[in-house]
């Protein structure tokens, strides 16, 4: 970490730890996760519902639901500055005009009441100063880069009059109007129909290009990682376990689990009879076990997986696995 | 930004965007409450009411506190529309003029009930926990002081006038208002674009007021109008027994209470009749028009 004159990342997210509480027990359901992203570049962050994909992205933002939830250890650098140390004043200024976020379900994401250009100019007024009317212009300006046609009639209309596909290009225009250096995307395609999903991932690589940010992209969906990613981040309950490029997470899965996940998702090119699944649940934070966590479900458990917690250990350039089973195979 | 619109999106949506041509939200709502009849007879009534009240001085054929003794308790005619009182007054003049104050009485009170209870409501289910705790503490003690007693001790005690009957109103009835609007704010600020909002970096006094309050506004606005009716029932209650409106300046409800005599009664219909009719008018009115806000403004009845 002392090299001189290393290229810095943009954000690199180190040991974080985020925990719930619950009658006074620490749940915790970020639990030492580290990773990196670059201008320019995406990251994937990939897992099960309850793997804590979510909760990592929110704890960079800061916005973990505040009694109950908090930010336990581990550092969250960005641009230099640590922001689980920065003072909430100075958050506000971060989020939306440096880092901002879009989320799974454009449905409700957007506020009913209020017209496209009244939410898209509510940022721009906010971060950049604008006065209400020149804020509304640079409103259409945005509109039109995320592909409406009618920008000028669209700031005018309210979220039910859009289809699905359309509100989360509004919802990418909001997040993108401050130009953010990062921005995190929730499931971004999640709600929408494969045709228009197809539409919003182009979106997304186009503006990545164009404004060169960074890009965390939190997933299920590995036809979506495949199409989006650079870097890669599997999550299970909480932990990191397998960090790679994503060719090399596609030709070369270490991790029982993300072998496991890989082939759940259905081939046309091959006949199978039945889809694989992974058997059970994620486990529920206070249900952890005290060993490796996939151990209740992973295929190739061993007596020792019960008994300790695995370390990430490098299994090839730029590849990390949290698995004994690599240790067996080296000794 | 202009120029480069095609290298961000290879071709526009076009096809998509055309599906945006549905009705806005305050079209249907107008559209739901102009089909209750009901609502539109009050809305109607109310529209006289208060365009009448507001022009008392130039329609009021008579000066509404001129007395002429030779002409006590006439009955209605040419010269006295709906009659004259037992001073000789002109009723209806005096209707005009009642009706500003109490009008005036009605929707201050109802601004300032409105106001410290949306305030505070909001505050309440906003940030919940301790503050929430303590707002509807507060709100349990107000409700708990037997208000009518309370208003007739304060108007012994200070002497009765417009402005403090304002005061006591707004500052005994927000209660409601409180308690609706945090049940409002504790299911809106679940919302996901709430939490959008706040990854966009707004502050939580403009998530509360720009964000979230904006989609209370339909109850608030029903609450509203229902409270107008009943704070002017409250001040005809109150001038009724003479501790609100002080004569000479009229209120409907301190017109009746010289009414009361049984001479009165037997001799003089058109007296107590009026201004207890416009009251009734008035508040039947204002009740029609909330309910029928109420219909509209709630997505789960359909038009028909």
């Amino acid at each position: 970490m002392l090299e001189p004159k290393q290229y810095r990342p943009l954000l690199s997210v180190n040991n974080l730890r985020t925990s719930f509480f619950r009658k006074g027990v620490e749940l915790p359901v970020v639990d030492d996760v580290s990773f990196e992203v670059s201008s320019g570049e995406t990251l994937a962050i990939v897992g099960e519902s309850g793997s804590g994909k979510s909760v990592t992205s929110l704890s960079v933002m800061r916005l973990i639901p505040s009694p109950g939830g908090r930010i336990m250890g581990g550092e969250v650098l960005f641009d230099g500055m640590d922001l689980t140390m920065l003072p909430e004043k100075r958050m506000y200024d971060v989020r939306g005009n440096e880092i901002a976020m879009i989320f799974q379900d454009p449905m409700s994401s957007l506020n009913p009441v209020l017209t496209i250009g009244e939410q898209i100019a509510e940022s721009l007024r906010l971060h950049k100063g604008l006065s209400k009317g020149k804020a509304m212009h640079k409103a259409i300006e945005i509109l039109r880069t995320v592909g409406f046609a009618r920008a000028a009639e669209i700031v005018n209309e309210y979220p039910h009059q859009l289809s699905g596909g359309m509100r989360q290009r509004v919802m990418i225009a909001m997040a993108m109007s401050c130009n953010p250096k990062l921005l995190i995307a929730d499931e971004p395609t999640t709600a929408l129909d494969v045709t228009v999903q197809a539409q919003i991932l182009d979106l997304m690589q186009n503006l990545k290009k164009e404004f060169n940010s960074a890009i965390i992209l939190i997933t299920h969906d590995l036809g979506v990682v495949a199409e989006l990613a650079d870097k890669v981040i599997v999550m299970y309950a909480g932990k990191v376990v397998e960090q790679a490029s994503v060719r090399e997470l596609f030709n070369n899965p270490q991790h029982p689990y993300t072998r496991g996940l890989m082939q759940s998702v259905p081939k046309l090119d091959q006949d199978e009879d039945r889809l694989f699944s992974i058997g059970g649940n994620v486990p529920t934070p206070d249900n952890f076990p005290k060993g490796c966590r996939f151990c209740t479900r992973c295929p190739q458990v061993m007596p020792k997986c019960h008994q300790q917690q695995p370390e990430l250990i490098k299994v090839g350039d730029n590849h990390l696995s949290r698995c004994f089973l690599h240790e067996a195979a080296d000794v | 930004m202009t120029s480069k619109d095609s290298v961000i999106v290879d071709q526009p949506f076009v096809a998509q965007d055309q599906l945006g041509s549905h009705r806005p939200l305050w079209r249907i709502t107008l559209t739901k409450f102009w089909q209750n009849r009901l609502a539109v007879i009050g809305l109607v009534l109310l529209s006289i009411i208060i365009i009448s009240a507001l022009l008392a001085p130039w329609i009021a054929p008579h000066d509404p506190n001129w007395q002429n003794l030779r002409m006590r308790l006439q009955p209605p005619s040419a010269e006295f529309w709906l009659g004259t009182d037992h001073l000789g007054r002109d009723i209806f003049s005096r209707l005009l003029f009642a009706g500003r104050v109490s009008l005036f009485v009605g929707f201050s009170a109802m601004l300032g009930a409105i106001t410290i209870g949306t305030t505070l409501g909001a505050i309440a289910g906003y940030y919940g926990g301790r503050v929430d705790a303590f707002i509807m503490r507060t709100v349990d003690v107000v409700i708990s002081f037997p208000s009518i007693f309370l208003l007739i001790t304060l108007v012994a005690i200070f002497q009765p006038s417009i402005d403090k009957l304002i005061l006591s109103f707004a500052l005994l009835s927000w209660t409601g208002t409180a308690r609706l609007v945090r049940g409002e704010f504790l299911t809106l600020k679940q919302r996901e674009y709430v939490l959008a909002a706040r990854t966009l970096g707004m502050s939580n006094m403009s998530i509360i007021f720009r964000q979230i309050l904006p989609n209370a506004m339909g109850p608030i606005i029903v609450a509203a109008t229902l409270a107008v009716g009943g704070f002017i029932l409250a001040e005809s209650a109150l001038s009724f027994l003479g501790l609100g409106v002080q004569p000479p300046t009229a209120s409907w409800g301190n017109m009746l209470t010289n009414a009361q005599s049984l001479n009165v009664f037997r001799n003089a219909w058109w007296y107590p009749t009026f201004p207890g009719l416009m009251i009734f008018i008035t508040v039947l009115s204002f009740n029609f028009v909330g309910d029928g806000l109420r219909d509209a403004l709630d997505p789960k009845v359909l038009e028909r």
